[in-house]
């Protein structure tokens, strides 16, 4: 029987929960021993010219080794002059951003470099800052003046075309705000380099080695050949761990400026004002339809906040606007975007990376549709989600559909929720005048996973002499469990038990070439590679048998439950894969796959979110959640289930408690743990997973990505739920994350309107 | 100044600086590096370890104020011959990590509430483990392992 769509628990925990895991930090090994601690000056203001910077205080201070400013940067690539927003290694005569590098403090131990950083005295002619994103797109403030504006990517029409709202019956204008929020890997960024004489290793957590590499030989200005990295366990990383900070670039340059090794961590802070943020958009939107629940045109003009660097805000733009018509038909789709720099924290890839925010925007306005005509909002979806027999389906945007069934996914939602009897209860509490109100919120989506599709992943295989395989692969681990599953791949194929299968990643010595994680890539490229590796290996023990049996090729058979080839109705005679590996003599019994997926693929699902509301106090308490997340067969349940849980409570904290908060001069108020409400056990509920199983044609397995899902469908589903809880006192909307504050001020809005129009 | 710890069942001991801070004193003195440090403002919980048999945040906790006391990390759960304790056993089997960084600091923060309450309710659990932050399983299955954990011991 085969492996694949059973539940095995993973390979990789005994040793994380025994001894723990080895996350850089945690790197006791020669080459690091004695390893000097990099800790950075960072800017404390927004936006700010620089006009001295002392370090004579700081470089007399005990246990300090060097103290680095922009000016050492003197054997590094300058910024190529064709790009005036290129990001500097270390600030040098402005920073833009509260928690910029300005200079760099190595010391003996962590303890002398946060003293020391003290002692470094930077002045600062402050700039007016601009923090917020239409403010900024308003050009009054410049980041970059030599740019003249702080638009980056704009894209779309000049002017829209308003024929197609014009005949519908019904027409809705909003300005939706998809906060901006911190990805918090509970493992903060972490780096540390040795040279060896030309050649440097770097240690880094990452989710991605080789793009890391790329990055640090291109800000060393050496060859990639002379950069090796490692990403050793990694803890977490949601996106904002794939391409490398210029933090860790300087560490790989201090430890070859002094000659020896380096290492730095950052605080849980630090981490927070300088580590990427995700989300950060502002939509305004317009959709039409017909009252009999039809949607007929929808517009979104948005803006995506960049922060202080562009970075990949273009690209996230991009994702936004390929995911705008979402899933449904909607005859008419316009979309126009700005990316827009302000002096805040630049903004990255963060679980979803581009593809929440448009679920969150265009269904948040089918529930507000479904409200205007009167409609339940189960039923507006129903009429307009895309049929089945649709599929493959070209969206407005040029994307080709593989495979749905949302209608099936809504229905199966609905009813294992027992939507009807839910929807009676919260009559039955609002007769009743109770303080705790139900909300129920829906959502519908479709992603788009292994967007990078045309990159392709590597693999490789190698079938050793005891009978035991190694797995190299490209993609890379942050925790889910990668180890396993493409040791369950390798036992499908070939029979070797997956305790005999090591999988290797993460060192570009031993996988020069791939591409990491993210996007939710890794299974339907990394882990077809492995696959596909294998059954290259297949072929070639087939011929290796045949001749060792003297038997057509075609004849012979593999037994995948004891690992061993026999001729067919010769069961007698075997060949395991150890004899086999020793058969293939000096080059082994290898196989090396770049696999490059056709399209990318189009995992969807449905939620359900069930919350109470205090109206007396705003506070709104998850109480159930459903969710049918459909990516295809799955290889591993439990690790899908696992997948999914993480991204619900993310998508869930983004709807109702997580905001990465600046002033109006830019500085950040929730710069700590303590501060930014990160979502715990707490305030959450067990969810309620639903599996429906649709394969792509993408690739053999009939995979689709996984790891965002959760995050992409709970945000709308819960944010839909608390105006649901609300709308019969005429709350039409609230923003996100629906603090008390928030959704208590709605109540009282509404409140105010109902007696002012009874008056 | 100097302090001696019995870590793990055995006892240790070094110069170390008034500052040092327990979590520091068993990563960097000890090389224990299972024990993590996630935030600066003892929110987090990945540091959780037992002191004296109580779980406690060791990046509060000064080296200090652990002389001449006994401290329990993940290091020191299992048995001798390796056969992981209940609660690490069933997180194994519940699934209940992915990245393992909380890993550690949840698992003893878990036997610290089962000893406390050998059977708590999914709210208690819940509430238990709310000064110990996962951002990769959702909580879902960490609470399905403590359930489990209990059931398996009481
Ligand atoms: S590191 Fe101790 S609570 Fe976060
Ligand atoms: S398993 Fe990654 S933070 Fe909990």
């Amino acid at each position: 029987m085969s492996v694949l769509g059973t539940r095995v628990v993973r390979i990789e925990d005994p040793r994380l929960l025994t001894t723990g895991a080895t996350y850089v930090d945690d790197l006791r090994i020669p080459q690091l021993a004695g390893a000097a601690f990099v800790t950075y000056v960072r800017s404390p203001l927004a936006h700010a010219r620089i006009t001295g910077i002392d370090v004579s205080a700081a470089a007399e201070a005990p246990g300090v080794v060097a103290v680095f400013t922009a000016n050492d940067l003197d054997d590094v690539p300058p910024p190529p002059a064709d790009n005036p927003l290129a990001e500097p290694l270390l600030a040098k005569d402005v920073v833009r951003y509260v928690g910029e590098p300005v200079a760099m403090v190595i010391t003996e131990t962590r303890a002398q470099g946060e003293d020391a950083v003290e002692l470094v005295a930077v002045d600062y002619e402050p700039l007016d800052a601009v923090v917020d994103v239409e403010e900024a797109a308003k050009d009054e403030v410049l980041l970059f003046p030599e740019a003249g504006t702080n638009i980056v990517a704009p894209n779309g029409p000049e002017e829209f075309d308003d024929a197609p709202f014009a005949e519908c019956e019904v027409v809705i204008e909003r300005t939706f705000r998809n906060q901006r929020v911190a990805p918090v890997p509970m493992e903060v960024r972490s780096a540390a380099a040795a040279w060896d004489g030309e050649r440097v290793t770097v240690w880094s957590s990452n989710q991605n080695a080789q793009t890391t590499r790329m990055i640090i030989a291109g800000g060393l200005g050496v060859e990639p050949d002379k950069v090796r990295v490692i990403t050793p366990d990694v803890g977490g990383g949601f996106g904002a761990k794939i391409g490398v900070d210029r933090d860790t670039v300087l560490v790989a340059w201090a430890a070859r400026r002094l000659g020896r090794a380096v290492r730095w961590t950052e605080t849980r802070s630090e981490s927070l004002i300088a580590m990427q943020h995700g989300r950060a958009q502002v939509h305004k939107v317009k959709l039409g339809g017909n009252r009999d629940g039809k949607i007929l045109a929808y517009r979104m003009d948005f803006m995506q906040d960049a922060g202080a660097y562009p970075r990949v805000g273009p690209l996230l733009a991009n994702f936004t606007t390929l995911m705008v018509p979402a899933v449904y038909e909607i005859p008419t789709v316009q979309i126009r975007s700005k990316v827009v720099l302000t002096n805040t924290t630049p903004v990255g890839a963060y679980r979803g990376a581009g593809r929440p925010e448009a679920t969150a925007t265009i269904e948040r306005l089918v529930d507000i549709f479904a409200d205007e005509i009167g409609m339940d909002p189960a039923e507006v979806r129903r009429r307009n989600l895309i049929p089945a027999d649709k599929f493959p389906y070209t969206t407005a945007t040029g994307l080709v559909y593989d495979s749905g069934e949302y209608v099936k996914a809504l229905d199966r939602v609905l009813e294992a929720a027992g939507y009807e009897e839910l929807r009676a209860e919260q009559e039955r509490r609002r007769a009743a005048g109770d303080t705790k109100l139900l909300g129920i919120g829906l959502s519908s989506y479709v992603e788009v996973t292994a967007l990078d599709f045309p990159n392709g992943e590597t693999g490789r295989v190698v079938i050793h002499r005891d009978g035991s395989a190694t797995v190299y692969t490209g993609s890379h681990t942050q925790g889910q469990g990668h180890a396993t599953s493409w040791a369950m791949i390798v036992q499908d194929q070939l029979g070797i038990p997956m305790d005999k299968v090591t999988v290797i990643h993460g060192d570009t010595d031993a996988i020069p070439v791939g591409t990491g994680t993210y996007a939710s890539r890794s299974l339907q490229v990394g882990g077809i590679a492995v696959h596909e590796c294998a059954v290259k290996i297949k072929e070639q023990a087939r011929e290796l048998a045949a001749r060792e049996l003297e038997a057509d090729p075609a004849d012979l058979v593999l037994d995948t439950d004891s690992g061993a080839w026999h001729v067919q109705g010769v069961p007698g005679t075997k060949l395991d894969w150890a004899r086999l590996a020793e058969l293939a003599g000096e080059d082994g019994l290898t196989a090396d796959v770049h696999f490059k997926p056709s399209r990318p693929t189009f995992p969807f699902g449905a939620h359900l979110a069930v919350v109470e509301v205090d109206t007396e106090t705003g506070l709104v308490r998850l109480v159930r959640h459903i969710s049918l997340d459909d990516a295809g067969p799955l290889i591993n349940p439990i690790l899908a289930e696992g997948q999914r849980h993480g991204g619900i409570a993310q998508g869930v904290a983004q709807a109702l408690y997580e905001e990465m908060a600046y002033d109006a001069e830019g500085n950040p108020v929730t710069a700590s743990l303590a501060d930014y409400s990160m979502i715990s056990a707490a305030e959450l509920p067990s969810f309620e997973l639903l599996t429906m199983e649709t394969p792509t044609d993408v690739n053999p397995l009939g995979v689709k990505g996984i790891g965002e899902a959760g995050t992409i469908g709970a945000t709308p589903a819960v944010q839909n739920a608390v105006v649901d809880a609300l709308s019969h006192l005429g709350v039409r909307h609230i923003e996100m994350p629906a603090t008390p504050e928030r959704v208590w001020k709605a109540i009282n809005e509404a409140r105010g309107s109902e007696k002012r129009a009874a008056q | 100044m100097k302090v001696t710890i019995t870590v793990n069942g055995k006892e240790t001991s070094a110069e170390v600086e008034d500052r040092t801070l327990l979590v520091h004193y068993l990563r960097d003195v000890l090389n224990l590096t299972a024990t993590n440090v996630g935030c600066d403002t003892t929110t987090c919980g990945a540091c959780t370890v037992l002191l004296d048999g109580e779980s406690v945040k060791s990046c509060t906790v000064l080296a200090a104020q652990a002389d001449g006391r006994e401290v329990t990390t993940v290091e020191g759960l299992a048995g001798e011959d390796g056969t992981m304790h209940p609660v690490q056993k069933a997180f194994h089997e519940q699934h209940g990590l992915q990245c393992g960084f909380c890993t550690p600091g949840m698992v003893m923060a878990t036997v610290s509430l089962l000893k406390e309450n050998p059977r708590p309710t999914e709210e208690q659990v819940r509430a238990g483990l709310e000064g110990n932050l996962c951002r990769c399983t959702g909580y879902h299955n960490i609470v399905k392992a403590v359930l489990a954990a209990a059931e398996e011991t009481a």
